[in-house]
């Protein structure tokens, strides 16, 4: 089973690539621009068919290693 | 909102502290105001606790600019040159999240440095671990060494000095301290006191965040449904701000704009207002509408006592907005006029065209508590140390075991995640007594180096804070530079615990009376006390950062032997001191007995002696001897410079763990030709200066006769790998 | 000769460099990178630094900047282009090199001397250096660990576009004497026409035997003649 996990920065805490990136792309020309936040991405395959317990591996996985709970959320899709 | 005695201790203040507030008042706070008080009031911002023993310091003296109470000390330096250097913690935000801790701890000095008109030119650090054996303490040390490189790399000033140790007594809670140092024109410093009424109160830099915001609103989270979005969020760092902050800020100084600026650090907006206004003696009017913000629907509460990085509160001079606008814009910050400077002596907040706080600066700057606490005088340990108690060790296997322990190996792991380089006037990087840095384009550089002995501190208070400052001054004078001042960084326990505060106090007396016997005002600082959980204070760790003043660049010296055959000499008396040695605690896990005796007029005279013979070109290195004693001071001479030494076996104390691993103080070693020496002894004869010949430089072999005969090469090995070994990679 | 050091948001060896060039005697002006007009120029030098932070990737925003329009039209026209540690990251971000910088294998940052091997001097950096001479430079980089497809490898190799290795004391360049996991070894290139050389070492760190040695001194000294 696949999953995708998405980590961002929590909504409260500074994102200082996000605002670069958001002011160059603006400085570009892409004026619709709102906001921009820079996250990681992981594919991860799970041994497991059943997906809740897959879920809650992947979870573990997010709280305990891949995500820095103290500045950051992370979003966890299966794919 | 009602105040509720819960939401009062929540934000940190006593029952009895509140009851002064509303008599300072003549009413009741409402919560904003209560907030301020709680920032202004702590033990960080107020020195409630320190106070009293802080007075006691030696401050001045003729090369003192500017001494502690400003964002950071200032020494002249000749030719119109002026240091400015502080030291600072971050100590529990670098336990919460060691890397953006650490950087942002890097980033709050710098900004102190450069708001009084300093380019900074070097940085140092002092960090203190847990046991490496302690679970947290790999991931600790990994998220802080990146932390305060990626910090000072980025914004491209050099990392060149510091100390990384271990002890388990930080188990819970480590020590994270930065020291910055700058370069100014002395008759271009700027201060924080605001001067002129109707001035206006600029805001530049970063946006305001929900970074920070002091624990107590997590605590009194029954105030809010949306308890989630109150939590105090962990301050990241941004160092390319910080440099654009940098370069903007140095820029407008060279215009005669500004009356008085003031980095937004602890407290953010609200201390810088109210330190500008109490120094100045007038009040601050500040439109909280107009507060640069980075979310949505902030409240005057969060704005106030925000910790976002990277910001600073200039007040101008009337008409040089625009010109000011123009430096900031062009740098990419944020520039908003959110106030002016006031008659009436109040800080008063607008919000949404009403008032919403109104205090009296006084009521927060110099009626603010301050305590003498109690204390108690350590009980000082009267156990004698004898080697027959103890179980044999071989000589050999001792100094190994002590050359390649966590605390005496190499930091190059650390070091290497550096730039030390960067800005091209680094003579001396880390790993030496001191580093120096070149004043840039001129023929003279700064010494600079940080020091610690908490074993030393814990067991004799006071004695501990005579002998750091005298390491401190020892490491400066062995390359070759004039101490001139220090800053501290005072790393305690629970000041309310009376023997926590006894340390305090004595560890003062102790500095107080080494800084005046040497004349080393101590100009800036900072203190940090609550280090510790429940009942568990560290340590006491006061870290001192000296500056010192090299003035001709041809008589640098350092620690590396430079040729064979020469003489090594030990200046200073051996007695063979063991108590608190890094021998005991490394080989018997014992911290037992007292520190070394600190005799202040040796220390002076025999650094005066070593200034001399480093002036006077007589001698080829120098090291200072310290923890672990003779024998890691000459290691650490080998493997520097890959040339061995022949050892000669003491001639008057005959015991050589005694000789050779204690620690007793004021004592260097220096390496003399040949045909230098007869002139060396009669210049330390001559001076009744105690010395004596303990061997000499030879090829490949670091070697006492029948007790010890390694390679250089072996050795360095030894003293290389405990850190790799520690971080590799496990597959 | 006059030279022209650009500076971004977030450069920090612009002034070394620039002290370094003058130093050579070179007439030095920096450049601001908002600047849509070069100062006419007989040597062009992206110094290090973290321009942008290093944000998104080390060199990515400062490839999208105003005079890098100017600078590609210069190198095109053949002016000699020098990128140094951020300086070799713009350049590759901007296509001006091919190739990549990876993290450090290691993934730390890493700030050290290291020495290199002067593998081709037949260009207009390298001439004052004896062929084959071994230099000690000092690195300070995250993302310094090159890496390209193997038909660039081959063309870098053998149209001798490498003017740098990494080795040891002795010029031995192995594994053990790669700091940064760097694909043989590599610490700089040169484009096909040999006028623009990107290297994450800094020389300009290297002209003052006070601070450290004179190694540097021959690159830029071979730019001047």
């Amino acid at each position: 089973m696949k999953f995708a996990i998405t980590i961002t920065l929590k909504k409260d805490v500074l994102d200082p690539q996000g605002k670069v990136v958001k002011q160059t792309l603006q400085g570009m020309g892409m004026n619709s621009l709102q906001n921009v936040r820079q996250g990681k991405y992981f594919e991860i395959e799970i041994n497991e068919k059943d997906e809740f317990k897959a879920n809650n591996i992947v979870k573990e996985m997010c709280d305990k290693l891949l995500a820095n709970l103290i500045i950051e959320d992370y979003k966890i899709n299966k794919i | 909102m009602k105040i509720t005695e819960n939401i009062i201790l929540s934000h940190g203040l006593k029952l009895d502290e509140y009851a002064k507030i509303k008599s300072l008042l003549n009413r009741e706070p409402n919560y904003l105001e209560l907030g301020i008080f709680s920032a202004m009031w702590n033990e960080h911002c107020s020195y409630k606790s320190s106070k009293v023993h802080l007075k006691k310091l030696p401050v001045k003296n003729k090369n003192v600019i500017q001494g502690p109470g400003e964002n950071a000390g200032v020494i002249d330096i000749g030719d119109d040159d002026a240091i400015i250097f502080k030291i600072e913690s971050h100590n529990h935000p670098s336990f919460i999240e060691p890397y953006q801790g650490a950087a942002t701890g890097v980033g709050g000095i710098l900004r102190d440095v450069f708001t009084m008109g300093a380019r900074p030119i070097a940085l140092l650090n002092s960090i203190h671990f847990g046991s490496p054996n302690n679970l947290k303490t790999k991931n600790l040390l990994n998220g802080v060494v990146s932390g305060i490189g990626g910090y000072g790399n980025c914004i491209g000033i050099p990392t060149v000095a510091g100390e990384t140790k271990f002890n388990s007594t930080y188990n819970e809670n480590i020590l994270v301290n930065a020291m910055a140092v700058g370069l100014a024109n002395k008759n271009k410093i700027f201060y924080s006191k605001a001067k002129g009424i109707n001035k206006p109160v600029v805001y530049v830099g970063s946006k305001t965040g929900r970074d920070g915001i002091h624990g107590a609103s997590m605590a009194s989270a029954e105030f809010d449904d949306n308890s989630e979005e109150k939590k105090p969020t962990v301050q990241v760092g941004d160092p390319f701000t910080e440099k654009l902050l940098m370069e903007a800020c140095l820029e407008l100084m060279k215009e005669k704009s500004i009356i008085s600026i003031q980095d937004m650090g602890a407290a953010g907006l609200t201390s810088s207002s109210v330190e500008m206004a109490h120094k100045g003696n007038l009040g601050i009017e500040l439109d909280l509408d107009k507060v640069p913000c980075r979310e949505e629907n902030m409240s005057p509460y969060e704005m106030m006592l925000s910790e976002s990085q990277e910001r600073m509160l200039i007040i101008l001079e009337d008409g040089k907005e625009e010109s000011a606008k123009k430096i900031f814009t062009k740098w990419d910050l944020d520039f908003v006029v959110i106030g002016k400077t006031t008659e009436a002596r109040d800080l008063s907040l607008k919000f949404k065209n009403q008032s919403v706080a109104s205090i009296p600066i006084e009521a927060l700057s110099s009626k603010a508590p301050v305590y003498d606490r109690k204390w108690s005088k350590k009980k000082l340990s009267k156990k004698k140390i004898s080697l027959k108690d103890l179980k044999k060790v071989k000589f050999e296997n001792a100094f190994l075991k002590i050359f390649s322990s966590p605390n005496h190996s190499n930091k190059k792991w650390v070091t290497d995640q550096y730039d030390q380089m960067v800005m091209g006037d680094t003579i001396e990087r880390s790993g030496a007594d001191a580093a120096i840095i070149k004043i840039h384009n001129k023929d003279k550089a700064v010494a600079v180096t940080v020091d610690s002995s908490a074993n030393y501190c814990k067991s004799n208070p006071n004695n501990g804070g005579k002998q750091i400052v005298c390491e401190n001054w020892r490491n400066l004078i062995s390359v070759g530079a004039k101490p001139l001042a220090i800053t501290n960084c005072l790393n305690f326990g629970n000041p309310e615990n009376p023997e926590i505060m006894g340390e305090f106090a004595e560890n003062i007396l102790g500095i107080k009376e080494a800084c005046e016997f040497l004349d080393f005002p101590v100009v800036s600082g900072n203190v940090s006390f609550y280090n510790g959980t429940n009942k568990n204070n560290i340590f006491p760790t006061p870290v001192i950062g000296g500056v010192g003043l090299i003035k001709n660049l041809k008589r640098i010296q350092n620690h590396r032997f430079k040729k064979l055959n020469s003489q090594i000499i030990l200046i200073g008396k051996t007695f063979g001191h063991l108590g608190q040695s890094v021998f005991l605690d490394e080989v018997y896990s014992l911290r037992e007995g007292l520190p070394p005796e600190v005799n202040l007029s040796n220390e002076k005279n025999n650094g005066e002696i070593v200034i001399n013979l480093i002036n006077k070109n007589l001698i080829n290195s120098v090291h200072d001897v310290s923890s672990g004693g003779i024998i890691l001071a000459l290691a650490e001479m080998s493997i520097s410079s890959s040339i061995g030494i022949k050892i000669n076996k003491p001639k008057k104390l005959s015991n050589i763990f005694e000789f050779f691993f204690g620690e007793d103080q004021s004592r260097y070693i220096v390496e003399v030709d040949n045909n230098n020496s007869p002139k060396v002894e009669k210049f330390l004869k001559e001076n009744n200066t105690y010395y004596e010949n303990i061997g000499t430089t030879q090829k490949d072999f670091f070697e006492l006769e029948k007790e010890l005969k390694i390679s250089v090469k072996d050795l360095y090995e030894a003293n290389n790998k405990w850190y790799n070994n520690y971080n590799a990679f496990k597959s | 000769m006059n030279s022209s050091v650009i500076v971004f948001p977030g450069s920090n060896c612009d002034r070394d460099v620039a002290d370094a060039l003058t130093k050579l005697q070179f007439k030095n002006k920096m450049v601001w990178h908002k600047d849509s007009e070069l100062p006419k120029s007989d040597l062009i030098v992206i110094p290090g630094g973290f321009s942008y932070g290093d944000y998104l990737r080390s060199g990515a925003i400062a490839a999208k900047s105003n005079i890098l329009k100017e600078i590609i039209k210069a190198a095109n026209s053949g002016c000699p282009v020098l990128g140094i540690c951020n300086g070799f990251q713009i350049l590759i971000e901007t296509g001006l090199l091919k190739g990549a910088l990876l993290r450090n294998k290691n993934l730390k940052f890493i700030s050290k001397d290291v020495y290199l091997k002067v593998l081709g001097n037949e260009n207009k950096f390298c001439k004052n250096f004896k062929k084959g001479k071994v230099i000690k430079l000092n690195i300070a980089h995250n993302e310094g660990n090159f890496f390209t497809n193997s038909d660039h490898l081959k063309e870098l190799e053998d149209k001798d576009l490498i003017p740098f290795k990494y080795c040891d004391k002795n010029g031995t360049i192995n594994e053990s004497s790669n700091p940064n996991g760097s694909l043989n070894n590599i610490a700089g290139i040169l484009n096909e026409k040999k006028n623009i050389l990107g290297m994450m070492p800094h020389p300009e760190r290297m002209i003052d035997n006070l601070i450290s040695n004179t190694d540097g001194v021959e690159l830029f000294s071979s730019i001047l003649n």
